[in-house]
Formats: C-alpha cells, structure tokens, sequence
C-alpha cells in the first residue's frame, strides 16, 4: 500500500506526459487525477491506521530497491512510515488530488497558449511527477533519498515556474529558485558529508542511535574544530532554509508566483517548501542535541516570520500578498522546531497546508474570475460576483489570522475551539514563551498583528467596496466552475475542523502526543511514584486508557494537575524525538492567561486596523504611503534584498567568470604557453612574424617529436 | 575464446582497413556504403565487448581475458581488463555507434571520415586493455592522431590552431611520460604492467639541482605522467586546449573527444600513478586536490559568461573532470568508485550535451547561444531531451550525473574540508549556467526569422539519444551493475596501496632510528 501511494503520482505523471497524443488530453488528466485521489484515499487509511505502539521503534520499513552502493556507504530506496512521514502523506496527497481537480477548470482556457495549443498534458505530468518526488522526499529512510526527493521537488517546482516558457520573467524566476536552492543544497550536501564522516551511515536509524555520541564529538571543519551536532545541524539547517524560503534564502518565493497558481497553491504554499520543517523535525533526535543551531532555527525563524509580514502590508499583487504570508508562517513553523516543540511546528504544516492551499486557491478563482488581472488595486466589491469564492477566502482568512474562542472563555473539553491556525499559531507562540524567549514572543504576536493586517487587507480590497477594474471585466466575470470550488470547500473543510480534531494529538497531554508518534513517555505521579509507557505495548495502552479516560471527558482537567508525564523515548525511537529535559509541552500548557490571549488581541487589532484602513478611510493608505515614502518603499521593494544580492552576488559572479576567461585562459595560461613554445625555437626573431598564422605550431610540433625521438634512442642504447 | 579482447579491439581496424582497400569511388552510394560498413563494425565490436562484460567476473580482481604474445622488436603484446578497465572498453563500444549515426550527414571524404573513426576506436580500446608499458604508449599517443586529423580536415574554420594546440599540448605530456617510462623500464627491468604494479619503485629523497624531492625517483616519475594525464584530463590550468578542440571539431569528434578520450588521463592516473607510484601520490595528493577545486569553481564561472554553445559545455566538462580527479586523489573507496562513476557518467551526459548542440548546428550551421531562443516552439521532442542532459549534467540524483559527484564529494570530505566546501559550491555554479544555456536557446518566445521554419528531430536522431537516455537514467536509479563490478577492483587497488604506505613508513621510521 505504500509503495502503491509513492508510485502512484509517478505512474500518473509518465502516462500523462507521454501518452496523452494516444490516449487523449482528457483521458491522460483524468488518469494522473484518479491515481491520485487513490493515493490521497490509500494516504488517509495509512494516517488514520497507523499505530506507532504496534512496531518495534515507532516506525517500519518497506524495502524497494538498492542503490548506491560503495564501500562502507550504502543507500536503498526505501519507505520509512512513522507518524511523520504519515502526516505528510495526507498533506501532500490530499492537497495534490485537489489540485489536480481545480487544475480542470484553472487551465482550461489559458490565454497564454493559442487555440490548439496542448499545455494541459505537460501540466498535470509535471503535477503528479512533483507529488511523486515530494512523496519521496517524506518516505526516505535514509538522507541521500530524501536528498532524491528534495531535488526532485526542485526540478518540479522549477518546470511549473516556467510553465509560460515563452514570458521572460517566469523563466527567469524558475532558474533562481533553482539556484537560490541550490545555495540551500550546498548546505545540506556539505551537511550528509558530514554525517557520513561522523556515523559511516546515512541510515536515519544509525545517525539517530549515534546522536549522543555526536553531541560529544568535535570536528574539524575548515578553519577549526567544531562541536560536530552542532556543526551538521547548521548545515542541514542551510538546506532547510533554501527549501522553506527563510531570511538570507527567501528571494526566489515571491517570484515563483510567475507560476500558475495551482502550482503555488500544492508547491509554494501547501507542500514544498514545508520541505525544510520537516527535515527539522525529522532531524529532531540530533536537534535536540544542538542547543546553538537551535537557537539560530528560532532567530531565523522570527526574523523571517517579521520580515516577510511586514512585506506583506504593501504588496498589491494578491498572489506575492499570500506567497510572503507563506514565508512568515514557514518562520513561524521552523521557531516550533527551533524552541523543541517539533509538534507544534508539524501541527502549523499541518493546518497550514489546509487553509493556505485554499487562500491560493480562492485567489486563483479570484483571477480565473477576472480574467488573470492578479493586482488588487484593479479589485473590489466582487463579494457579489463571486460569492463562493468570497466565503471560501473568508474561512481562509479567518483560518489564517486565528480566529476562535480565548481558551479562559470556553473550551471544548480540552480543545480550543477555532478555526485552524487558531490552535496551531497558538501553540507555537504559547511554546515560544514557555521556552523562554520574550523576544521571539513578542516578534511573533507582532507578526500575528501584520498577518491579520494583511490578511483582511486582502479581503477588503478583492471583495469590498466598489470595483475599481475596468468594466469590461467586471462585466465578464463569473463564478469558477465546479471542479474548482469542490477542491475549496473540501478545503474549508479542513481549514476550520483540522485544528480541532487533532488538537490532542498535536499539542494536548504528553501522553496523547507521545502515543500519536509512537514515543516512550513515563508518568510522574505527584507521589513522585515512575511509571514508564511504552506506548508499544498494548497492555500498557490499555492502563494508559484507563487512566485517563477519553479524550475530552472531565477527567483530563483534573489529570493535567495531577500528571506531568515527560517523553522518555530513545532518538531514533517513534516519529519525533524530545530530550528528557524538554518539558516544553508541559509548560506550553501553563503559561498565563495572557499570553494565550495575546495572539487573540493581536488578530482583532490587525483587523481594526485593516478595516479602518480600507473600509472606514480607503484614502488614509494612499496618504501614509506620501508621508512615509522612505519606509514605504523600502518594504514594497522587500528591503532590497534582490538588489542587494544582485550587487553582492551575481554580478561579480558574471565578471569574475569574464576575468577568469579572457585574462585566466587568454593572456595569462594560452600566453605563457605560447611563450614557452615560442622561446624552445631558437631562431625566434626570424619566426616571430610568422607567429600569428599558426606556423609557430608546425614548428613547435616537429621539435617536440625530435626531442621524443632523440629520448627513446638515448633511453634504448643506454639503458636496454 | 582466448584472445577475445583482441578481436575486439582490432574489430573496428579490420574494417577500416577494408574501407581503404575494397571502397572506391565518391558518390553518393559509396558514401552510404562507408556509413553503413563503419556503423555495422561499430555495433559488431559492441556486441564482441558484451561477451567481455557477461564473461567478466567482478569478484576476481586481478586481470582477466589476458593475451600475451612476443611482437615486433622484441617488445611484447599483452593484454588485459580488470573491474576498473573493463567498463571504460564497455563505454567506448557503447559510444562509437552511436558517433557514426551522428555523422550521417558528413558529405566530404566520407570514406576518410569513417576511416578516422574506426582507427581511433582501436586505438582507445587498446589504450584501456594493454598491459604493456610500450603497448600503451603505442595507444596513447596514436589515439592523437586520428583526433587530429578529425579537427584538421572535418572541422570549423580555425580548425588548424586548434588542432595543433591540441596536439602540441598533449604531446608535450607524453614526451615527459616516455621518460619516466624509460627510467621505469631502467628501474623494474620490465615494460609488464602486471609486474610493475608489484614492483616498488625506490621513494628514497634525493637532491636534482638544488632541489631536494621528497619521496624521491617515485615522486619524479609521478610528476612526469601526471603531465600527460593532466593534460588528457584536463586539469585546470593546462585545459586550455579543449575549448578550442571542441569547438572547432565536428559533432562526432567532440562527442569521441568529451565521451572517451578525456576519460584516458583518469584512467592512466587509476593504472598508473596511484598503484605504481603511492608514495608519490600522497605527497602530491593535496596539489591535485586543489587543483580540481578551483577547476570546478573556475570552469564553472567561465562557463557562465560563454557565447558558444560548445564552449560553455567544454568547460563545464572540465569542471566535471575536476570531481574525477579530485575523487582519485581521496584515496579512499567512495573516492575511486565515484571517480570512475563519474567518467563513464560523463561520457553519456557530455556525449549527449554535444549531440544535442549538434542537433541544432546541423539546422543552422551556427553554435551562438544568442542566435536561438524559443526552440520549444517548434522542437519539443529536443526541448525534452535537452532539458534531461541538462538536469543530468547538474548533477540531479536520479540520474547518473548525481551519483559520481555525490560519491567525490563525500570522498573528499573525509580528506580536506575546504576542498569539500569548494567543490560543493560547484553545485550552485553549475545550475547557473546549465539552466541558463537552456534557457537562452530553447525558452522564450520563438521570434527569430532564422528559426521559424526549424524542424524537430529526427527518426535517426532520437535513434541516437535513446540508448544515451536509458542509460543516464537507468544507472541514476540503480547504479549497482556498475559499483558492482568496479568495487572490488578499487578495494583491492587501495589496500595494496595502503600496504605500500604502511611499509613505507615502517622503512623511513626504521631509517629515521
């Protein structure tokens, strides 16, 4: 069944792209689109089955085939299925098929091809070959497959970049984000270079059991000796950042929205560039060992989850508006990782993948709609035109900037009640407080405020107010067919109940967490009395069950005072790996009231603010931007960073290359060399005239061949 | 069959010679004649070197299918393969056939031509089996020939400088080389390689004018055959001459060229310096690491800035070679399995890479990037196969491109981290360039007048891609039939130079006492 739901997309994507002359247009989407919903089923009954207590170490593996094999290196391809790796099933899979869906109505009449013109093919193979490398990524059981699968998802995300080969900038936009991720790669190789070194395996299994014995491990690396867990973290980190469009390596998102948007919807929102956090995660058993990269995730992390929102505020293009979102709430994300609380971060993919593939999506319906205009300025007022379309952007949005109840107010047994991104965004800023940091805290509310700001900055500008297009389109608009609001209301579905319904299993007790992914926990009693739980064996699932009732009873209130289970799993045991020390689960649960409030306030404050802005006052942006025009284009320009690295980078890139060549190869190695053979001929005067027409070689030529001779001759006679 | 390796070899010479005695005439049929002899020989040679690789044991390290016989002057002819040879022999039976059917559309001298092709293939198929010092000296430096004469008749229009660069910058190496085989002749008393790689050539210091040589007549003899191998290869600085070469050659030679004759310096250093010479190879190991990693960076670079199409991936076969020889020089398992991974890789994906400029020269009869744009207009069977070279020449895994740098790379981390992090920025470089080759020449809109008529290719022409595809993908996926068969000839190479070393250092602490 797993190999099935890996091989699936892949399958879809060769017959669709090589045979769809033979079988037809229609038949060959219909087929890549069917094998998916199969994979996405076939994806929600490993999810939903999966039981972590039932094998050995929380995971089991599914062996296909070999692959390098040298020395004492040695990779397979093979499937790895932990809670993990089950997660990101669901979410690439679901998201995927869906978007295969919409990607019916989104490309059937695209005005950059002709009449006549056969995208439709080309664009679904690239599709499914893209779920098939994303599926790869998450199922390896090793790093040089995952590697497979990040390259994979490169290659696939810089075809659907391009997918209008014929418009210049989206060319241009698919060859960077190839390159800026390739400066991530460097990191990551540099990073499974390490590892082998350090462990003689790239087995995740081996590199987990020896965690702790890198984390006393030095390593010379370049300049100087370094801690090695440490030193590979970064590295590893290096990748992550370039996948997941973090600060330094952000650039190449934005302009990847030259791509149709289904794509940004499944690649650039939903499931690529969650690529980075789940390698995080995945690498939790070393990151917990790493206090400094760590330390550094986190920094990055809220520096990008800042940045990006305060980009966010100026831009007009509705789809740059989402893709910078995206990059702050990955920032958000990769500050879960980064503080410990790898749950947490898994919890944000999770629903984020759910409510952001919809905002891209109500987005793409918005500009199917208006006949791709993307500029909201030329919006407004289509809350009528386009009114599913509307409310789904509204769950969206409501999702996106946490809306839901105060947890002080009421909740529902334990769960919050909310629409998704209420539970997860919360966790992450509840644990980044319980983890200490005052300054990612109050980064994060803040960002939270801009991300509600632009959020309903986005809503009132598309769908309030008058219309600002011209005519002609307003006149032309219409609501989406059918096969692209289906993929939005199951969308919706999931963008309000998946918070909800996996709340527990995420970020409730220890105890519920651990058994999700399959880790050890131990129970402390406040007799100080240790029970130890493997959540594998099922006698002890059972006590485990009676203990503390069914999730939601009364009961647990009562248990949560009197328990402070902690994980006490082994790395490399279940799908993710907390320390014995890290209780930040624990007291993510016990931080004051206001600071489970705080994200609240923030949301309803940027709300105010937005409404106020583009609603009560629409002129009062217009006149900010004059009087701050400084700030205001320093954020519409995303602080100079493309300009910055054009300077920095690819310029000097470009004549170091022209220096290397005409003065490396031309003046200084062809010169030397012609010199030398110029200067063996001893009439050099006479011949240098000659020099220029190619004689000198004539020359040169014969003298080297009567040197030969005159060797061999000596060599014979004297030594033979 | 006792003298299988014989057969093959001379198998494409037969048929040369057959050429020149029985084909008259310069018409049309006898052109086609020529075309079709030259190809049958070809495929027939690679179906003779099946029989090698199906009856090659990879287990037994030692040399199989030898031959070995008295020849002119005294001098012996011997013959051989082991795990690191045999799958160079396979390389080049598997390429000349499809280098004929690239040559379809020669006009002049065709007979010539064919001829040409058909020597040089016997004279790379010896250079990788003999296992005689002159035997492969006689290769090595004939092998120029033909390849001279390809450029010089069947090239551009400064095909006379680029030959003779080419000729004078490899022969320089070789005089050198033939020195230090005369001094290793002097030394061993034999001209046998099996011998000589069991015999210990003296690393005892010494002082040549002044200068004081560490590791002694073994580091001299080093230094002298790396000067013909690092031109063969080519290392930075001494590449210079391949632009050229390759820019002037016809299709069919830059393929020969790129696919196999830059695979004879790696070769020669796996044979050669490595086993005969240990000591001096460590003491030079970090030069030649060194050099490989600004080779990388610097070719790559270059690269970027290129207006011809042949140039940009000439140079970027440098920097590909530089991963083979800095994976050489790690000495250690994933090193040498990734070095010659990476050669026979290289001599699809580059092959290939040249295929496809060719492809389009033949339509246009030009090879600057700016003269096309928007190729996938109208060719997007070649846009695809273009875009599957490109990706397997930045190394994506999946393909066999990924797979040598990969085994290099984690090769040299284990010896020198800067060199590692050096040659790991080579990653990035090369998808600038490789993506940017692409894009100029076949995305963007098709607005060139010259171009709007550009027909996609051919029957013939995807004939000759296929096998290039299946195998560029086939062992990107499962590289086991080849680690297989090369990775005990590699252990084996490495522990008797491991030995070497520790008896060295055993001799010197005993001298030092």
């Amino acid at each position: 069944m797993e190999s099935f739901v890996l091989f699936a997309p892949l399958v879809g994507a060769i017959i669709c792209g090589f045979t769809w002359k033979i079988i037809g247009e229609v038949v060959a989407q219909c087929v890549a689109t069917g094998l998916l919903f199969l994979a996405a089923f076939l994806s929600w009954v490993i999810f939903l089955t999966l039981d972590p207590g039932a094998h050995e170490l929380g995971y089991y593996n599914v062996s296909i085939l070999r692959w390098i094999e040298s020395g004492t290196l040695s990779t397979d391809w093979a499937i790895r299925m932990d809670r993990l790796t089950a997660i990101m099933l669901v979410v690439i899979t679901t998201v995927s098929s869906l978007v295969h869906l919409y990607s019916f109505g989104y490309m059937a009449h695209d005005p950059h091809w002709s009449e006549g013109e056969s995208y439709k093919p080309r664009f679904f193979a690239y599709l499914s070959f893209f779920t098939f490398a994303m599926l790869m990524l998450v199922t390896a059981d090793n790093l040089v497959q995952m590697f497979f699968g990040w390259e994979g998802v490169g290659l696939a995300s810089y075809l659907l970049i391009g997918f209008y080969y014929r418009k210049l900038s989206a060319n241009a936009a698919a060859i960077k984000a190839f390159v800026v991720n390739r400066v991530g790669d460097f990191g990551f190789g540099l990073g499974i270079f390490a590892l082998f070194f350090l462990v003689d395996s790239v087995y995740f299994s081996d590199i987990f059991a020896a965690a702790p014995v890198l984390a006393e491990t030095k390593i010379a690396f370049l300049w100087t000796s370094w801690s090695a867990i440490e030193l590979v973290c970064f590295l590893l980190f290096v990748g992550a950042m370039g996948k997941s469009a973090q600060l330094i390596l952000h650039t190449w998102l934005p302009d990847a929205m030259e791509g149709p948007t289904p794509v940004s919807a499944l690649i650039h929102a939903a499931t690529m560039v969650t690529a980075g956090v789940f390698l995080v995660c995945r690498m939790s058993p070393l990151m917990e060992f790493a206090p400094n990269a760590t330390a550094f995730i986190t920094f990055l992390g809220v520096a990008t989850a800042f940045f990006a929102a305060t980009v966010g505020l100026v831009q007009t293009d509705i789809k740059r508006v989402i893709a910078y979102s995206t990059c702050s709430q990955l920032g958000y994300m990769f500050v879960a990782a980064g503080v410990g609380m790898y749950s947490a971060a898994m919890f944000h993919l999770f629903t984020h993948a759910f409510f952001k593939a919809m905002l891209f999506l109500g987005a793409g319906s918005v500009i199917h709609a208006m006949h791709h205009e993307q500029d909201m300025m030329k919006y407004g007022g289509l809350r009528r035109v386009i009114p599913y379309t509307f409310w789904a952007m509204m769950i969206g949005t409501f999702a996106i900037t946490g809306v839901g109840v105060p947890v002080w107010i009421f909740t529902f047994g334990e769960i919050p009640v909310g629409f998704a991104g209420f539970q997860s965004k919360d966790a992450i800023i509840e644990s980044t407080y319980a983890a200490g940091s005052s300054f990612g805290f109050w980064a994060l509310v803040i960002a939270a405020l801009f991300t509600s700001f632009y959020s309903w900055r986005l809503m009132f500008l598309t769908f309030f107010g008058h219309a600002r297009g011209s005519k002609d389109t307003y006149e032309r608009a219409h609501e989406s067919p059918a096969s692209m609001l289906v993929p939005l209301g199951v969308l919706a579905i999931g963008s309000i109940f998946s918070g909800m319904v996996w709340y527990q299993s995420y970020f409730g007790h220890v105890d519920y967490v651990a058994k999700f992914y399959g880790i050890t926990f131990t129970e402390l009693s406040e007799s100080g009395h240790l029970e130890s739980h493997e959540g594998d064996i099922s006698a002890d699932s059972d006590k485990v069950g009676a203990h503390h009732g069914p999730v939601g009873s009364g009961d647990s209130e009562r248990h949560a005072a009197e328990h402070h289970d902690i994980f006490s799993g082994q790395p490399g045991e279940g799908g993710l790996y907390f320390s014995p020390g890290n209780t930040l689960l624990n007291d993510a649960h016990a931080v004051p009231n206001w600071v489970k409030t705080s994200p609240f306030m923030a949301m309803v404050v940027g709300f105010i603010f937005a409404y106020w802005f583009y609603v009560l006052a629409p002129d009062l942006p217009r006149r900010l931007a004059q009087n701050q025009r400084p700030l205001y284009l320093f954020l519409k320009n995303k602080w100079y960073f493309d300009e910055a690295y054009t300077f920095i980078f690819v310029k000097p890139a470009l004549s170091l290359g022209r220096v290397f060549w005409r003065r490396g190869d031309g003046s200084l190695i062809d010169g030397t060399i012609n010199g030398i053979a110029m200067g063996i001929i001893p009439t050099l005067t006479r011949f240098a005239s000659r020099a220029q027409s190619g004689y000198i070689f004539t020359y040169a030529f014969w003298m080297v061949v009567g040197i030969a001779v005159l060797i061999t001759w000596m060599s014979i006679s004297s030594g033979g | 069959m006792d003298n299988l390796l014989s057969i093959t070899t001379f198998l494409p010479s037969i048929a040369a010679l057959i050429l020149t005695l029985f084909l008259r005439g310069n018409d049309d049929a006898a052109n086609r004649n020529a075309k079709f002899a030259a190809l049958f020989a070809t495929i027939a040679t690679f179906v003779t070197s099946l029989f090698i690789l199906f009856g090659f044991d990879p287990d037994d390290v030692g040399f199989q299918f030898v031959e070995e016989g008295e020849w002119l002057f005294g001098l012996k002819y011997k013959m051989g393969v082991d795990g690191i040879s045999v799958l160079f022999v396979m390389l080049t039976t598997f390429i000349m056939p499809l280098v004929i059917l690239a040559s379809w559309n020669v006009h002049t001298r065709v007979k010539e031509y064919m001829i040409a092709f058909l020597v040089l293939e016997t004279l790379m198929l010896g250079v990788f089996m003999a296992l005689d010092l002159i035997l492969f000296y006689l290769f090595f430096e004939a092998g120029l020939i033909p390849m001279f004469l390809i450029i010089g008749i069947w090239g551009g229009k400064d095909r006379i400088y680029a030959s003779f660069k080419f000729f004078l910058y490899t022969f320089l190496g070789s005089v050198l080389m033939l020195v230090a085989m005369v001094g290793m002749y002097i030394d061993a008393g034999t001209t046998d390689i099996e011998r000589l790689l069991r015999h210990p050539f003296s690393f005892e210091p010494f002082n040549i004018f002044g200068f004081h040589v560490v590791g002694g007549l073994q580091t001299m003899m080093w230094l002298a055959f790396f000067a013909s191998f690092a031109v063969k290869m080519p290392m930075w600085p001494v590449h210079t001459w391949l632009p050229d070469a390759h820019v002037q050659a016809p299709t069919a030679g830059s393929v020969v060229l790129a696919s196999i004759l830059l695979k004879m310096g790696g070769y020669g250093f796996l044979r050669f310096s490595l086993p005969m010479f240990p000591i001096g190879s460590e003491i030079m190991a970090p030069l030649v690491l060194w050099m490989s990693a600004i080779a990388i960076v610097y070719t790559s670079l270059v690269a970027l800035v290129q207006e011809d199409m042949k140039k940009l991936i000439a140079y970027s076969s440098v920097a590909h070679m530089g991963f083979v020889t800095m994976g050489i020089f790690t000495f250690n398992q994933q090193g040498l399995d990734g070095a010659i991974f990476q050669m026979l890789s290289h001599g699809f994906i580059s092959g290939a890479l040249f295929l496809c400029v060719g492809v389009i020269y033949d339509r246009q009869k030009t090879r600057e990037i700016d003269a096309y744009g928007g190729l996938v207009n109208r060719m997007p069977a070649y846009a695809l196969i273009f875009m599957l070279f490109t990706m397997a020449n930045v190394g994506l895994p999946g393909t066999s491109g990924f797979i040598g740098e990969f085994l290099t790379l984690v090769a040299v981390f284990q010896e020198n981290t800067w060199v590692a992090l050096v040659a790991t920025s080579g990653v990035i470089f090369s998808a600038a360039y490789a993506l940017w080759l692409y894009r100029r020449v076949v995305f963007g809109d098709l607005i060139k007048e010259s171009l709007t008529s550009i027909q996609d290719m051919s029957r013939r022409e995807r004939m000759i891609f296929a096998p290039l595809i299946a195998a560029t993908i086939a062992f990107g996926i499962y590289p086991a039939p080849i680690l297989d068969i090369i990775g005990p000839s590699v252990q084996a190479l490495l522990e008797e130079r491991n030995a070497a070393l520790d008896h060295a250092f055993v001799v010197t602490q005993w001298a030092l006492n």
